[in-house]
């Protein structure tokens, strides 16, 4: 198993740390594991996008042109990956923020309203923890066991009192995903 | 097995320093390698261990400061970014020059300049052909992930201790930035006054004592004849680094035509573009140095003698595609020699190295045989 995803939207959306959890809830999984970030002066403020890969075996290019799953949370981010997932792979996006959905017939496509969901949970930082719920629901690779470990090593100890919340953010995702197949 | 953590390439060069037992570092922040002072001084690591972290007032202070405190046989390192590295190319000649053992760091970015904060592999020629002055050269280890990052702080070490000699790691910012799985090594003590006065003390400046002789350390010789003595000892030196300092890796190479060489992140870029041209049924291997210097000459040599050609390919003009023509060519064969990559900050793509690949390989790719000059 090797999958190699990118997430990207704005810079303070949890991108980089949604990103990070993966990783860190790869490794309670015994994968091996690349988490490479766009760094540079467009992450304060702009565009930020890491690339995560998971895999079984030895992780050869951090550098991808194509990627098996896109998560999508910004216009200018689906303007630049929706073409760059693989034929049957998985673009997810959330559609606040994203005025022109995805139109491949060719890749497996779901939405989910974080940005709304997360606000009527009243806390709208979670709202990353909501999209990995659902990128979760539609690429199962880790358990939530691993995931909640994984959160546990990622964040510092004085956040861990958070890591509850965290987690019914990351069910209340895997609920609401809408799978919205173009034909 | 050691601890299991998710870091940047930076953060473990730090953890690593910490926990083989380095005596000090010295550094000034640059991008994107300013994560490993920071690390450190987050870390604290002078409450732990007794280790010294010191932000100096600029690079040339901080390669001073390895100067005088390795002069004394303790364990230190700096690290920098390209521009910072320029800077400090005076002290890494004079430290070499002294012979003294010391680790310095140089995660790259694009120049030349101030040129870019992003990944490159542009200062290949600084570390490998010399950088300042004189004729010396530096051990140079090239890590291709963050365990790389971490294993070679230690092994750096090993060899410049070794040999009494500064070794350098050849990092970038794609690595420096990165994090990826790492298995941290456990604790080392710091070495004491005992250890340091039983290992060094023919040179070190350790105090005197009213047995042993004076020490002096110093890169000057006024004397021209004692002077060209020391560049054959250090000549003599280098010679023995290349004999037994060789470190390379081979993927898939025993039956390749074609061998694309590349370090760094480059050879990881690399890996995935032989899984996609051997799926093509192309018979691509990848030569990965892992010291640029002593470089793996005979490896590559090895291989001339049966591939059809070779790709360098590199985050730089081509600048290591150099060296592999000097082995090519030494070594008789007519392998062709080809460069691909990209510069000030871009990293190449695995299906732009294939392109490459079948492109500069065409007609040794039409007609299956080598092309003859």
């Amino acid at each position: 198993m090797t999958e190699e995803m990118i997430i990207a939207g704005f810079g303070g959306q949890g991108v980089l740390s949604m990103g990070k959890i993966l990783a860190y809830s790869g490794i309670m999984e015994d994968k091996e594991v690349t988490w490479f970030p766009s760094y540079g002066p467009e992450m304060r403020g702009g565009t930020a996008n890491v690339t995560v890969i998971v895999s079984d075996t030895r992780i050869s290019s951090p550098i991808l042109q194509e990627f098996d799953t896109a998560i999508i949370l910004n216009q200018q981010s689906m303007d630049k990956f929706e073409k760059a997932v693989k034929p049957g792979g998985t673009l997810l996006y959330d559609p606040n923020g994203v005025i022109n959905p995805p139109t491949r017939t060719d890749i497996n496509i779901f939405k989910v309203e974080a940005t709304k969901t997360a606000v009527e949970m009243g806390n709208p930082k979670v709202f990353n923890m909501i999209v990995f719920g659902s990128y979760l629901k539609v690429r199962p690779i880790l358990s939530l066991d691993n995931v909640e470990k994984g959160l546990e090593k990622s964040l510092p100890e004085r956040y861990h009192k958070l890591i509850p919340l965290n987690l019914e953010a990351i069910k209340k995702g895997q609920e609401i995903v809408d799978d919205v197949q173009l034909v | 097995m050691g601890e299991l953590r998710l870091m940047k390439g930076n953060e473990v060069l730090a953890e690593a320093a910490i926990r083989c037992g380095c005596d000090g570092y010295f550094g000034y922040p640059i991008t994107p390698q300013s994560e490993v002072m920071e690390t450190l001084m987050a870390r604290q690591p002078w409450n732990e261990t007794g280790m010294t972290v010191l932000q100096a007032e600029s690079e040339v202070a901080s390669i001073n400061m390895v100067y005088g405190a390795a002069a004394t046989g303790k364990k230190v390192m700096t690290s920098s970014s390209s521009p910072g590295i320029s800077l400090m190319a005076e002290g890494i000649s004079y430290i070499a020059g002294a012979e003294l053992p010391c680790l310095i760091v140089n995660v790259q970015r694009g120049g030349p300049g101030l040129g870019t904060i992003q990944p490159s592999q542009a200062d290949y020629f600084q570390s490998v052909k010399g950088g300042g002055h004189g004729d010396y050269k530096m051990i140079v280890l090239a890590p291709a992930s963050v365990q790389e990052m971490n294993d070679f702080v230690d092994l750096g070490f090993e060899l410049a201790f070794k040999y009494r000699n500064p070794a350098m790691i050849l990092a970038d910012g794609a690595i420096g930035q990165m994090m990826e799985k790492v298995e941290l090594a456990d604790q080392k003590q710091r070495w004491t006054k005992e250890e340091i006065l039983e290992m060094s003390s023919d040179w070190a400046t350790t105090g005197k004592t009213a047995n042993r002789k004076k020490n002096i350390v110093t890169s000057l010789e006024m004397d021209s004849d004692k002077m060209e003595e020391n560049n054959r000892r250090f000549q003599e030196k280098y010679r023995k680094m290349e004999e037994e300092e060789v470190r390379y890796e081979a993927i898939q190479c025993d039956d390749a035509e074609f061998v694309i060489v590349a370090f760094g992140t480059s050879a990881r870029v690399c890996q995935k573009a032989v899984e996609i041209a051997r799926a093509k049924g192309l018979k691509v291997g990848l030569l990965r140095p892992i010291t640029l210097f002593p470089f793996p000459k005979k490896a590559i040599q090895e291989l001339a003698r049966k591939a059809k050609g070779f790709l360098s390919v590199e985050m730089s003009a081509g600048q290591m595609v150099e060296d592999i023509k000097l082995s090519v060519y030494e070594a008789g064969s007519n392998a062709r020699v080809n460069y691909f990559g990209r510069m000030g900050g871009l990293i190449p793509t695995p299906d732009e190295v294939v392109e490459a690949l079948e492109e500069k390989f065409s007609w040794e790719l039409s007609y299956g045989v080598k092309r003859s000059y």
